[in-house]
């Protein structure tokens, strides 16, 4: 992750210059947040002021329009993260339903605290504001998935088979499709198949 | 009760195929082109006349912010801006459409593009809702290879585009004018009104903003005539609506109900009850972290209406039940809530950026009694000062919450206060 210099992959630059088409001809700087993803995925989780002022030139912008929206948004890091980014929502819906027991779980099984990494660069832990995911709480997200319905032992769970270099069932933690009652349909009864639920 | 054959969102919880056969089988795509034949002015009048309210919080009639739009297409190309950026805590309704339900929101995009003379619609997601944006782009893929959308949509003769745009984490960004300055490229921060987006929005253009919802059950409204969808519910308050329960009941669920439904009967048939049964229950938050809270005495017979909810100084926003049983700790779920505000002030207006800050310190310390007893009406004037004199809503968006908790549970911020002070002078003797 060198910090002193970057240029789009090949990859990055083909998707690069499809994401402007998307925009009027003139107004490229919409394409500024979806670039700074693309330069932060391709760098490992986190953005430096190469990346940002590689974009800044790529899109005509001053660099300062650039580095405005980078410190803007959450999801942009300016700080390198670990290869998991484990965040843990703490808001109301959550907390709730023991998003605090949740968190507890994730600071004694990877033995940092929110807003540390992992000696081993595998984790990097922090709390969040609601994600949208409420009627299944408490929930994490951990890079591009959510897990959700999670007690303490599927936390554990989840965070083991990452270590472990495997891929962890993504969504609800105890078996839903989505957002359905637990206990069965109250609604669409006929419609919708059953007796795919868990 | 709704019944299931009143029911717009059919593959709301994903069992069936998502994608466009399955889709299509549900009724999706099933005449469109034949509803833009109908015409703007036509399409426009029958939202108009289903009574639909936006389903993002504001509850402004959708008919009617579409008619805001400029009749004559001028030098500055219409845009649809589509609010995707989900994130009141509570609300999860829009992810479910996104994702089950991809579908009937590009064709309600083409539909109301249609409507207000875009050839283009952007959906702004949170950026969070990564998975969500592929199934939703899977769709319009989808859509696209069948000539449901592109050029000469549906076979209309309109040309239309539709773009996912993914946000990156900024509550404000749901606020429609910091979701246009966000989609420029630019930090979210709401513009001053006037000019309204209608005259001035995405690049100077006339810009019509809706909620996920608005929009997704526009096309079944204007298949099955707005006559249907304004029988359903009571006047004012119409149409069927998603609902989210979260919180302290048996089965958190998200369901689609008549506007109107009991809050109770919310509750008890679809969320499985309030965990340890209705008298175990304290209070709701009944729309999302913004609206005021209500306690059990209310939540006894209120109905899930714009108008009912605003009776009892609350509010339907986004449909978002966050339902707390007995064992709740009142205070500490607000402070909860006001940290959350504060967290998210775009910082420009000094009484959001400031207030927020203050709201936020004093009710962590009234969690723990260590204030003053006649600082509880400090922290009302706090609230006051704070609502309607910002640009945009986050500021009495933050102060809602505190209100309704003073409205309601004063004594216990008393009580709080009280004990705190026994156990300190208690530790002095």
């Amino acid at each position: 992750m060198s910090a002193r210099s970057f240029t789009f992959d090949a990859d990055n630059l083909k998707r690069a210059e499809a994401i402007v088409t998307k925009y009027p001809v003139g107004r490229q700087a919409s394409a500024v947040m979806p670039l700074l993803d693309l330069a932060q995925r391709q760098d490992g989780g986190s953005l430096t002021q190469a990346a940002m002022d590689y974009i800044a030139d790529y899109l005509k912008m001053p660099p300062i329009r650039v580095y405005e929206v980078a410190s803007f948004y959450t999801m942009f890091n300016l700080k390198p993260v670990g290869k998991h980014h484990v965040q843990v929502c703490t808001n109301l819906p959550c907390w709730l339903r023991g998003s605090d027991v949740i968190a507890d779980t994730c600071k004694r099984t990877l033995g940092i605290g929110f807003g540390e990494t992992t000696a081993d660069g595998q984790f990097t832990l922090n709390e969040v504001e609601c994600l949208g995911a409420c009627v299944n709480a408490p929930m994490m997200q951990i890079n591009d998935d959510y897990y959700e319905d999670l007690d303490p032992d599927t936390t554990r769970a989840v965070l083991s088979v990452l270590k472990q270099g495997g891929k962890p069932k993504t969504g609800s933690q105890m078996g839903r499709r989505s957002c359905e009652p637990k206990t069965g349909l109250t609604t669409l009864k006929d419609i919708q198949p059953k007796g795919k639920k868990k | 009760m709704l019944q299931d054959k009143d029911r717009i969102f059919t593959n709301i919880y994903g069992f069936g195929d998502v994608g466009l056969a399955g889709a299509r089988a549900r009724g999706d795509w099933n005449g469109t082109k034949d509803i833009l034949a109908r015409g703007r002015e036509a399409i426009v009048d029958a939202i108009k006349k289903s009574g639909l309210r936006g389903r993002g919080g504001a509850g402004f009639g959708t008919g009617m912010k579409w008619s805001f739009m400029p009749k004559e297409i001028g030098a500055r190309p219409h845009f649809l801006v589509i609010n995707a950026d989900e994130g009141e805590p509570g609300t999860c309704k829009d992810r479910e459409i996104l994702r089950h339900e991809p579908h009937k929101l590009i064709e309600g995009a083409l539909i109301a593009s249609f409507a207000i003379g875009a050839h283009a619609c952007y959906c702004y997601m949170r950026g969070e809702f990564l998975r969500e944006a592929e199934a939703l782009q899977q769709a319009a893929d989808e859509a696209r290879a069948a000539g449901l959308i592109g050029p000469n949509a549906c076979g209309s003769g309109w040309d239309f585009e539709f773009h996912i745009h993914l946000g990156a984490g900024a509550y404000i960004c749901g606020e429609e004018s910091a979701l246009i300055e966000s989609l420029e490229g630019k930090k979210g921060q709401p513009r001053l009104k006037p000019p309204f987006p209608a005259n001035v929005g995405l690049y100077g253009c006339p810009t019509t903003v809706n909620n996920v919802e608005s929009i997704a059950v526009a096309p079944t409204i204007l298949r099955r005539g707005p006559e249907w969808f304004a029988g359903i519910g009571r006047p004012n308050n119409v149409g069927t609506k998603l609902f989210n329960i979260s919180g302290h009941v048996n089965n958190p669920c998200t369901v689609e109900e008549e506007m109107g439904i009991p809050l109770k009967e919310l509750i008890e048939v679809h969320a499985g009850g309030v965990r340890g049964g209705w008298d175990n229950l304290l209070a709701v938050i009944p729309g999302g972290s913004s609206v005021p809270m209500i306690p059990k005495g209310i939540c006894e017979t209120v109905k899930m209406d714009f108008d009912s909810l605003r009776e009892v100084k609350s509010g339907l926003g986004t449909g978002a039940v966050i339902v707390m049983d007995k064992s709740t700790d009142v205070i500490r779920a607000i402070a909860r809530l006001s940290r959350f505000y504060k967290h998210e002030s775009c910082g420009q207006c000094t009484p959001c950026r400031e207030g927020t800050g203050w709201l936020a310190r004093m009710m962590e310390r009234m969690v723990r009694g260590d204030a003053e007893p006649d600082e509880i009406d400090v922290l009302e004037q706090v609230t006051r000062q704070v609502e309607g004199n910002t640009i945009c809503a986050l500021a009495d968006a933050a102060a809602w919450p505190v209100q309704g908790l003073l409205r309601h549970f004063r004594p216990e911020l008393e009580r709080r206060i009280a004990e705190a002070r026994a156990r300190q002078s208690g530790r002095a003797a």
